[in-house]
């Protein structure tokens, strides 16, 4: 039995009825683009997709820019196993993410803009281009030249990495670009391009409206500000939380598990699993100054109780991977494959378990050399799941 | 000039010819006839002067553009790892079992095809599946009959 010793802090930004935008955003253009990238630095705002890049760096960046042509592209190709709450954003508060996509453009000279809406989202349409229809009229009120389009995808995870995101809007396969050149460089069509994960843009919106100093209270060094996490798995109470970073996976087990917790999938498919023994030492964040280790994530948390095998679950990504891989850098191509038909092989006795290492030694050699994240990320729950429950791949 | 091809043509002449509206002109007729046939990935070359390899190849990425036949209604059950926990191999038999195809199939009259599918985003009201574009979660084999019996119905009543 487990006594809950504290509940973790439910903040309520994001899902926050508020219906200001209009207000907000004349507020933000009378203000210099200096201005107000500055406060967008400030606040620490780190991507929220996953890979956390500065926010106000990339704006920044983008701004700087001399070419006449830029772009705002909202990723919404949420597809990170375990990860919901980007279309919970869209459902509830899509006028936030518009807000923050004009709050951009205005600042980089972007005249338009796109939803990248991933296919398995497309109910979702209807609603969404109501919201953009009142969006339009508020740009009119404010006079400011931009527009924005909803662009689908068709079943591809991989196209929710930002360049394969550009190939499939440029009506290519979405294969990853080599990079440098970055988007805020060299992005949709070649042009400097903002790309930002749903959760940044509507972050964006409430660091306009509060200001940096008030999304900076929540967090900690390094991981400032409030998070929406994807809660599922063996949890009583599955969903979606605001919550703050920061906090060790202890305290959210507390909060979350069902007393019988096993393990914790922090990041998704291509995050870590945390087993019980590294609750206390692991904290959600950014790479800073977190104690212990610090795990960046989208913000999908997937809870495995003492029923679940691990095996089970390791196989389960492996085969999502090799199914999503675009298949055009080998060490991502035949590394997946071998992956799985290797821990197949280790379970039915057909190789020795000393394999396992091998496969660990590949995982290495795809973190090093494969073109994009999904390749180089593989690496994480492989040897986070093989490292840690190595007996469950063998028996 | 055929059905088909007129409504190429129309798409065509509304998207336009550069390589940016390839996607949303394959998506079209997905959204009419469910799959990318030879001529219709033919018939879009044709018109945007895009070769048809490059058609062929980009269509044959997308898990959703498909290019062999499938059935007025697309069933795509997922299968990542919290729907595997939650009872998605229950789901795909009972499916399997009321419409007597496997993954993968049609059945016979071609009003169904049965597909797995990645994680749809609805992993805490797994398991989930999506007709078309529809999604469905909380799935139980018996929600799931309901569910099919309802597109059975629209089918009889047209």
């Amino acid at each position: 039995m487990t006594t809950k010793t504290k509940q973790l802090n439910r903040i309520d930004l994001i899902f926050k009825h508020e219906d200001d935008c209009k207000e907000i955003l004349k507020k933000s253009f009378d203000r210099s683009s200096e201005e107000v990238i500055n406060e967008m630095v400030n606040s620490g705002l780190k991507g929220r997709g996953g890979a956390g890049f500065p926010t106000g760096l990339k704006w920044k960046l983008t701004a700087e820019s001399e070419e006449k042509t830029k772009y705002v592209i909202c990723n919404a190709d949420e597809g990170e196993p375990g990860t919901f709450k980007d279309r919970e954003i869209l459902t509830r508060v899509p006028h936030k993410v518009l807000a923050g996509m004009a709050m951009c453009a205005k600042i980089i000279g972007a005249k338009e803009g796109y939803i990248y809406l991933r296919g398995e989202y497309k109910y979702l349409v209807p609603q969404l281009r109501e919201e953009i229809e009142k969006f339009h009229q508020i740009m009119a009120e404010l006079n400011l030249d931009f527009v924005v389009d909803i662009f689908m995808g068709s079943g591809a995870y991989i196209c929710g990495e930002e360049s394969a995101l550009f190939e499939s809007m440029e009506g290519k396969r979405g294969e990853p670009r080599n990079k440098p050149p970055y988007p805020t460089e060299c992005g949709y069509l070649d042009k400097p391009t903002v790309i930002n994960n749903v959760e940044t843009l509507a972050h964006s919106y409430t660091i306009m409206k509060y200001g940096a100093k008030k999304f900076r209270e929540l967090g900690v060094k390094d991981s400032w500000g409030s998070k929406v996490f994807s809660v599922s798995g063996d949890t009583p109470i599955p969903g979606i939380y605001e919550l703050e970073l920061g906090m060790s996976v202890q305290d959210f087990v507390d909060d979350f598990g069902d007393g019988d917790t096993k393990a914790v999938q922090v990041g998704g498919a291509s995050g870590f699993l945390v087993p019980r023994k590294r609750f206390a030492k692991s904290n959600i964040g950014y790479q800073g100054k977190l104690r212990g280790v610090s795990l960046p994530t989208g913000g999908s948390m997937m809870i495995f109780n003492s029923s679940r095998s691990m095996y089970n679950v390791l196989d389960n990504y492996l085969d999502f991977f090799q199914e999503e891989s675009c298949g055009q850098c080998t060490p991502c191509r035949v590394g997946c494959q071998q992956l799985l038909k290797g821990i197949k092989a280790v379970k039915r006795g057909e190789k020795p378990a000393v394999y396992l290492d091998k496969l660990l030694k590949l995982t290495d050699t795809m973190r090093l050399t494969a073109k994009c994240g999904l390749g180089q990320s593989v690496a994480n729950s492989f040897s986070s799941i093989v490292e840690n429950f190595r007996e469950e791949m063998i028996y | 000039m055929n059905d088909q091809a007129e409504f190429v043509k129309d798409l065509v002449a509304a998207h336009g010819t550069e390589r940016e509206s390839l996607l949303p002109i394959l998506q079209a007729v997905i959204e009419k006839d469910r799959f990318l046939s030879e001529d219709a990935i033919l018939k879009i070359a044709q018109e945007t002067k895009i070769p048809a390899a490059d058609v062929y190849g980009t269509a044959s990425f997308y898990s959703f553009l498909d290019i062999v036949p499938r059935g007025k209604y697309v069933i795509r059950v997922c299968k990542t790892i919290t729907c595997a926990m939650k009872g998605k191999n229950q789901i795909l038999l009972a499916l399997e079992d009321f419409l007597k195809i496997k993954p993968g199939e049609t059945t016979p009259d071609k009003l169904f095809t049965i597909l797995e599918t990645n994680c749809l985003g609805w992993c805490h009201k797994a398991p989930a599946m999506l007709v078309n574009d529809e999604v469905y979660t909380e799935l139980t084999p018996n929600k799931v009959i309901d569910i099919l019996s309802s597109y059975k119905v629209k089918v009889d009543m047209v």
